[in-house]
């Protein structure tokens, strides 16, 4: 950019050192405000991190030497001969807290309209609210003594979830 | 303000806030280690620069010079893939965060301190942060390593449990400002009571319960100390990102370190009052003072980060999934119904 360009931003309209065509587009198109126009740099901003994310990883492709050995192509695991498969079992407490995730995710993100226009409510939408959360700590309280959220072993030896 | 020069802008709110993020995640490392060297009885990085100061320029050198390892049992697209969504995504939820003011540069262009002014930005930081646990569950599976796995599902696992947590604690703050505009939030927190305390949430608002559920749960999500089972050195080698090497690996970091520089503006936003402080003198000083006082804030939070690490031990799965499900959830749950409660009363 020439020098102009640096007093771009505090001049009115000196312009001249973008090509025509670009200095006709810049004047002429009104700033409309819409949805897609305030969305706009956020997806600039996303493609910028993707391209960011893409060149790093290939430039330390380009860059970085490669001599590879069986030794270093092979699974970690400390230095001893690798042991059995990865994809064998693992907990079904995983799977547990993954289903229960959803629940009370959904959950809480019912809560965020709600709280925005709380105010509005008043007592009324208070009320309601507290109705539905008595029911959300029910199905909690439940899973608790259910023994879902324990991840020792008592309630394994028990035979229960 | 026409559409060519509001593009022209936003690239270059968008390279500036890159190149500050970028900084600071670089110096926010070596502010890790110098702090922790001193609490340890060490000194940290000397060598490189006066202080060490240009230790993470060397770092980074040698991350990209590193053997760039793709080992013959990983699932290939999704291993490469993996550090790619988590630095993106942690990269991206930066875009919504409001830094200061408006600013009127000359007489056409008047922009905010932002990259977007989206009515809904809390929800898409809560989205697009949600999105980078993809990044952890998938290197963890691709890699093909019993310790990769363990880590990725541990990982998975404590952070969709304190997401929980940290999604109701930002009920309270919701209730008090009534609106998801982050800029809004803080224009809610402005002004004294009895003459000289802030209005922040954390004070005036009673939201000191749902700051430290917040911070706990901001702690697990982004796996620091006392939460980073997912990569317990001592049991799992390093947990998800063990296959990893050069600048795949270094990219778990950056992801890491950028989102606490996230979480940090966003507990700084909810609860401390965002860039609001002593403002006074000409107006390039208007401008910049409220950058200064959201970004010391800021600093203190990435401070308390390093601080924690040189400080706690870790937990216990038990103790952390425990934690989270019976002491964060239930206590977040009572203060949205308590500040519903006084809101409603009030209104």
């Amino acid at each position: 950019m020439c020098a102009q360009c640096l007093t771009l931003f505090a001049l009115n309209s000196s312009l001249e050192c973008f090509p025509n065509s670009v200095a006709n587009y810049i004047d002429l198109a009104p700033m409309p405000d819409n949805y897609f126009v305030r969305y706009l740099p956020l997806l600039i901003h996303f493609l910028v991190a993707v391209g960011f994310a893409s060149v790093v990883v290939t430039l330390s492709w380009l860059i970085g030497y490669r001599r590879p050995s069986r030794a270093k192509m092979s699974p970690y695991e400390c230095g001893m001969t690798p042991i059995g498969d990865t994809q064998s079992r693992f907990s079904v407490k995983f799977y547990l807290v993954g289903m229960l995730f959803i629940l009370f995710d959904v959950e809480a993100v019912f809560l965020y309209p709600w709280a925005v226009i709380l105010r509005k409510l008043k007592m009324f939408g208070f009320w309601e609210m507290f109705v539905y959360i008595a029911i959300f700590l029910v199905g909690f309280f439940y899973i608790w003594k259910k023994g879902a959220l324990d991840w020792a072993a008592p309630s394994a030896k028990r035979g229960e979830v | 303000m026409s559409v060519g020069l509001f593009i022209l802008v936003s690239l270059v709110k968008i390279a500036l806030v890159f190149f500050i993020l970028l900084t600071a995640v670089a110096y926010t490392v070596w502010l890790e280690r110098k702090v922790v060297g001193h609490m340890q009885n060490r000194w940290g990085p000397t060598r490189v620069g006066p202080f060490g100061l240009l230790q993470p320029a060397a770092d980074g050198v040698k991350f990209l010079f590193k053997e760039d390892l793709t080992p013959p049992h990983v699932h290939k697209t999704l291993y490469i893939a993996a550090p790619m969504i988590a630095v993106m995504f942690a990269l991206t939820s930066i875009a919504v965060i409001p830094f200061g003011n408006w600013v009127a540069i000359g007489d056409t262009i008047y922009t905010p301190l932002q990259i977007t002014d989206v009515n809904i930005g809390l929800l898409v930081i809560l989205g697009v942060t949600s999105l980078g646990v993809y990044g952890i569950a998938l290197s963890g599976w691709s890699s093909n390593n019993k310790y990769s796995l363990l880590g990725g599902l541990r990982a998975s696992a404590q952070m969709i449990s304190y997401e929980i947590s940290l999604g109701l604690s930002l009920v309270g703050v919701l209730i008090l400002s009534g609106s998801f505009s982050l800029r809004e939030i803080v224009q809610a927190q402005s002004g004294h009571f009895w003459g000289f305390i802030p209005k922040w949430n954390i004070f005036y608002g009673g939201q000191f319960v749902a700051f430290f559920v917040y911070l706990m749960a901001a702690y697990a999500e982004t796996n620091r100390i006392p939460f980073d089972l997912p990569e317990a050195e001592t049991e799992l080698v390093a947990g998800y990102h063990t296959e990893y090497s050069a600048m795949k690996f270094a990219m778990f970091f950056m992801a890491e370190y950028a989102n606490m520089v996230t979480v940090g503006c966003l507990a700084t936003l909810l609860f401390l009052g965002g860039w609001s402080g002593p403002i006074f003198g000409p107006y390039i000083l208007q401008v910049l003072l409220p950058v200064f006082w959201f970004v010391a804030k800021v600093f203190v939070f990435m401070f308390i980060y390093i601080w924690v690490r040189g400080t706690l031990p870790r937990f216990r799965y038990d103790q952390l999934m425990a934690f989270g499900w019976k002491f964060l959830l239930p206590v977040a749950i009572a203060n949205v119904v308590i500040t519903a409660l006084i809101v409603a009363l009030r209104s």
